[in-house]
């Protein structure tokens, strides 16, 4: 593993970014990218749980027998979900109500329990923090990143600021299903034209952290991601 | 009976797990690639649904909720799923010994399965009973079969095709579920129109 720390915060941001470069996390990412708001607030939540379930994986990896690691890790990451969950129903109930069965299943999040499998379980403290701060703030940009695109070209506005609503009529299937398979869809694409299918390579290293590859790549017969 | 088609119905076509609520993207775009993997997934994933929803729905009315603790939803459930299918595993691996070779590889990769944890917890939330709620998880579990379904035929085709460099991959097949995805919001207002609510 990479000593710099440096390196460590910023890995996540963009070139493992979990969403656009190892494909995780697609459910959410597809689901609340609406509206640009509900992208940060998602990506917000999921930072945090990710930043404390690292932090206190990493302190305990001496005590979590390997065999059991995977329920512990959950327990963990779970009890995490529940604090954010009643922090978000009692300050922010709109948000709350907007991301609904998401933010519970961001305990089921292959990013958070792939990094606590690949990186927290190995590394120092801080290092898992920033880990945690790199892949979550990437997690968050890329899904506020997306949601904006579906936000401006479904509903003509970003954070609710109208901008382009009066002069051209939105398209509203951006901010439905097919326009999120879309959106994602094209900016993988472009993040393999930029890194000249680097990213996709690097889709395997998802993989990796994943707790099920074993049984998936079974499944699979040969290679993860196509 | 009529509320019971409307459920199933809703279920598998109207508010499809994959394709309209985006739950279980993972096994959708990843054991999509062969007919029979996807099927054997998919068969797990009705077989499970239905299970965590059969020991989960108790727990939460009969247990957390006259207690008071209904917050504790999230850690039970996820643990109830997991525990759930380490003994579906054993069971099967012992007494059915066939069908544990159909399902076995696909059993551990459905405790992460947000479509699993997702139906129980949606069942909850819309207030459904047992009944009903069993008969949604069976809905929303041939939903995702249909989808795996369809998509592992999609799939099939688009390999051979000629498109640019880049969309080679995870790029074209989230095109296509796009394009899949488009064809069930036809099914969007057929409840309403059916049943005249």
């Amino acid at each position: 593993m990479k000593d710099n720390k440096l390196s460590i915060l910023t890995n996540g941001l963009i070139k493992e970014n979990p969403v656009l470069v190892l494909i995780l996390g697609t459910c959410p990412a597809l689901a609340v990218s609406t509206q640009a708001i509900n992208g940060l607030g998602m990506g917000l939540s999921a930072t945090i749980v990710l930043v404390c379930s690292n932090i206190f994986i990493s302190s305990l990896k001496r005590l979590i027998p390997d065999k059991v690691r995977i329920p512990c890790y959950i327990v963990v990451i779970a009890t995490f979900v529940t604090i954010v969950q009643l922090l978000l129903k009692a300050y922010f109930p709109d948000l709350d109500k907007a991301l609904g069965i998401f933010i519970p299943l961001i305990v089921v999040n292959c990013i958070i329990l792939g990094r606590a499998e690949m990186f927290a379980n190995k590394n120092s403290v801080v290092d898992s923090a920033l880990d945690g701060v790199g892949m979550g703030i990437g997690f968050t940009l890329a899904l506020t990143a997306m949601a904006s695109i579906r936000e401006l070209l479904g509903s003509g506005s970003i954070f609710g600021i109208a901008l382009t609503a009066d002069l051209i009529d939105p398209m509203s299937i951006f901010v439905l299903a097919p326009g999120g398979f879309f959106t994602f869809g094209c900016l993988i694409a472009l993040v393999n034209k930029i890194t000249k299918g680097k990213a996709r390579e690097k889709a395997k290293n998802g993989c990796a952290g994943c707790p099920s590859a074993a049984a998936c790549q079974q499944a699979k017969e040969g290679g993860c991601q196509s | 009976m009529r509320e019971a088609v409307i459920i199933i119905m809703g279920a598998v076509l109207a508010n499809n797990f994959v394709l309209v609520r985006f739950l279980g993207i993972c096994p959708f775009l990843g054991v999509s690639k062969k007919l029979d993997s996807a099927m054997g997934m998919s068969m797990a994933v009705v077989f499970v649904m239905v299970m965590a929803t059969a020991a989960t729905w108790p727990i939460q009315t009969l247990l957390l909720e006259p207690n008071g603790i209904g917050y504790m939803q999230t850690i039970v459930f996820i643990l109830v799923i997991a525990a759930l299918v380490q003994l579906v595993e054993i069971v099967l691996k012992k007494y059915v010994p066939a069908l544990h070779k159909g399902l076995g590889v696909y059993l551990p990769l459905i405790t992460t399965n947000c479509a699993v944890l997702g139906v129980t917890v949606l069942n909850i939330d819309e207030g459904y009973g047992f009944a009903q709620s069993l008969l949604n998880s069976f809905g929303a579990g041939i939903g995702f079969m249909l989808a795996m379904f369809l998509f592992a035929g999609v799939r099939g085709r688009i390999e051979a095709n000629d498109y640019p460099e880049s969309f080679r991959g995870i790029a074209s097949t989230l095109i296509a579920a796009s394009i899949l995805s488009l064809s069930f919001m036809g099914f969007s207002g057929m409840i309403d129109g059916i049943f005249g609510m």
